[in-house]
């Protein structure tokens, strides 16, 4: 059985459609990309799993109930924000909140500490066990996010750009790091960015959006300068090198296309 | 001249205590679920939604006062009032804060057209904005208990889900904690405990036991377990020692409440400066 299962799904704000028709079906094990430029609705469909974001029509299962319903078995890692500054928030404690910060009253997971610890040294981050959340570098912030996201071992992991304020080599090393833990899991990953390279070497399939449009497929079925170009409806070059894919043109396009929106 | 012995004289202080042990069973009550739901307030940045909550919880405490119906159920009626504006139209915080700002001065103006209305004494009348402590019968403290108890009880089920939405919201929607929900349950118990703290330490200080002891605590710490703990004993040195001080004299409870809450504030903000520098 799929673990998750998009069907025929669509979202579109009054004139504006996001994606329409868009299905698929995540097997445990997969590393799926999810990439297109700002305002193509990536977040909105990892929200649309989480069940934060009705769909305009379609479905969505995710070990076969309604998004909202089996949300303990899903892990996510966010984007790097650096309003988290301020937060009076210790590691382990942002940590825990990941294995059982869900569950009314104090209904503690078993050996919750140790499961804490364990996580952390998966990440290699148990250095920072008691520090505060707004002390760490936009590098180790991820790692912890990672060690969260990892702790009630998720059978899906939800990436939202977790890579987007973070250097290059900070970039390779959370994404090896969510590769790992995906094979030590046999989780499935859904990983949004808005650039394939640092993942490339991981992933089974991309779904690019653009457009109100979408490309499904393996990186080698979607990332061709025909399939792009189609997408976008304009001349789209795909120039690989050395096994780095860059995109050329959609940037330009997408930033036009958003003036006529607003 | 201010006579000093008028303010302070401890002579008869033995035989006071028995007179007012409601007054300090209602404060302790009090600085118990001030400190609790302060930490959230600080979490979730409400503030000044407790500001204005007090304010409305003033309104319908003294316009109950004015048709003859108890005080503490008025208090309770403007404070849910509030509670539940601010909980379903202000979900973003420029919202909520001119939400607040707007309800603050409507609130406080039907509370003193209210208290001008009511033909009884005066010094009862602005009990309700600066606070009284020799006010509270049996009725009262019951009345007291069963709110903080409400409060307490609520607060402990939802803590740990509220503690995760408050300080790392996406990640808990993700994880399937309704955040939304939990938000307008949190106001609501806030809006209690605004209600019981009016009865005592009056709508215009309620912060001093609300957001300051909650604000020194999270100077000090930023463990999940020792916030709350030394949230709650601020605000009980704050409201226990400003009950004792103000029993050997004149003048009403809430100067003390409010400098002893505010002096613990000073000092853990200078403790923070010196680790800090360390």
């Amino acid at each position: 059985m799929s673990l998750l299962q998009i069907q025929s799904a669509s979202l579109a704000f009054g004139e504006r459609t996001l994606w329409s028709e868009l299905s698929l079906s995540v097997e445990p094990g997969e590393f799926v990309a999810l990439i297109g430029a700002n305002g193509s609705g990536k977040s909105m469909l990892l929200k649309a799993i989480i069940g934060s974001q009705q769909l305009t029509s379609g479905s969505i299962s995710f070990f076969g109930k309604p998004p909202g319903k089996n949300n303990n078995l899903l892990g996510y890692v966010p984007q790097h924000r650096a309003s988290d500054q301020g937060l009076p928030l210790l590691v382990k404690d942002a940590v825990r909140f990941g294995l059982d910060g869900h569950r009314f009253w104090f209904s503690n997971e078993k050996d919750a500490d140790q499961k804490v610890a364990a996580a952390l040294a998966e990440v290699d981050a148990s250095h920072l066990s008691h520090k505060r959340v707004g002390s760490l570098s936009g590098g180790e912030m991820q790692r912890v996010r990672v060690a969260q996201a990892i702790i009630s071992r998720p059978k899906l992991l939800l990436a939202d750009e977790p890579l987007s304020a973070l250097d290059l080599n900070h970039q390779q090393r959370i994404s090896e790091l969510i590769n790992q833990q995906r094979k030590n899991l046999d989780s499935a990953v859904i990983f949004v960015t808005h650039d394939l390279n640092p993942i490339i070497e991981y992933v089974d399939r991309v779904i690019y959006l653009a457009q109100g449009k979408h490309s499904i497929g393996t990186t080698d079925e979607v990332m061709r300068s025909e399939v792009l170009s189609k997408l976008y409806g304009t001349e789209i070059d795909v120039v690989r090198n050395q096994g780095r894919i860059v995109v050329l043109g959609a940037h330009d396009h997408q930033h036009h296309d958003e003036e006529e929106w607003s | 001249m201010i006579d000093f012995s008028d303010i302070i004289n401890f002579s008869d202080y033995d035989q006071l205590i028995p007179l007012v042990f409601n007054s300090i069973l209602a404060g302790a009550l009090l600085a118990i679920i001030g400190g609790l739901v302060g930490v959230f307030v600080m979490h979730r940045e409400l503030s000044f939604a407790v500001h204005g909550i007090s304010e409305l919880s003033f309104a319908g405490a003294a316009v109950f006062l004015l048709i003859g119906l108890d005080v503490v159920f008025g208090s309770v009626f403007g404070s849910f009032l509030a509670a539940l504006i601010i909980a379903l139209l202000g979900d973003k915080a420029r919202d909520r804060n001119s939400i607040v700002a707007v309800l603050m001065p409507f609130g406080l103006g039907i509370g003193i057209l209210a208290l001008a209305l009511y033909p009884g004494r005066a010094a009862n009348k602005f009990g309700l904005l600066t606070g009284q402590i020799v006010a509270v019968d049996d009725p009262k403290l019951g009345a007291m208990a069963i709110i903080s108890l409400i409060v307490v009880v609520s607060l402990l089920v939802i803590w740990r889900p509220l503690s995760f939405a408050s300080l790392d919201q996406e990640v808990a929607v993700a994880r399937g904690v309704n955040s939304r929900l939990l938000g307008i349950i949190f106001i609501m118990l806030l809006g209690l405990a605004v209600a019981a703290a009016v009865q005592i330490v009056g709508a215009l200080l309620v912060l001093a036991l609300l957001v300051t002891p909650a604000a020194a605590a999270l100077r000090l710490s930023s463990s999940q377990i020792l916030v709350p703990i030394l949230s709650v004993l601020f605000a009980l040195v704050s409201m226990l020692g400003g009950t004792l001080l103000a029993l050997g004299g004149t003048l009403p409870i809430s100067p003390y409440v409010t400098t002893i809450s505010f002096l613990i504030y000073l000092i853990a903000r200078g403790i923070a400066w010196v680790r800090a520098r360390a």
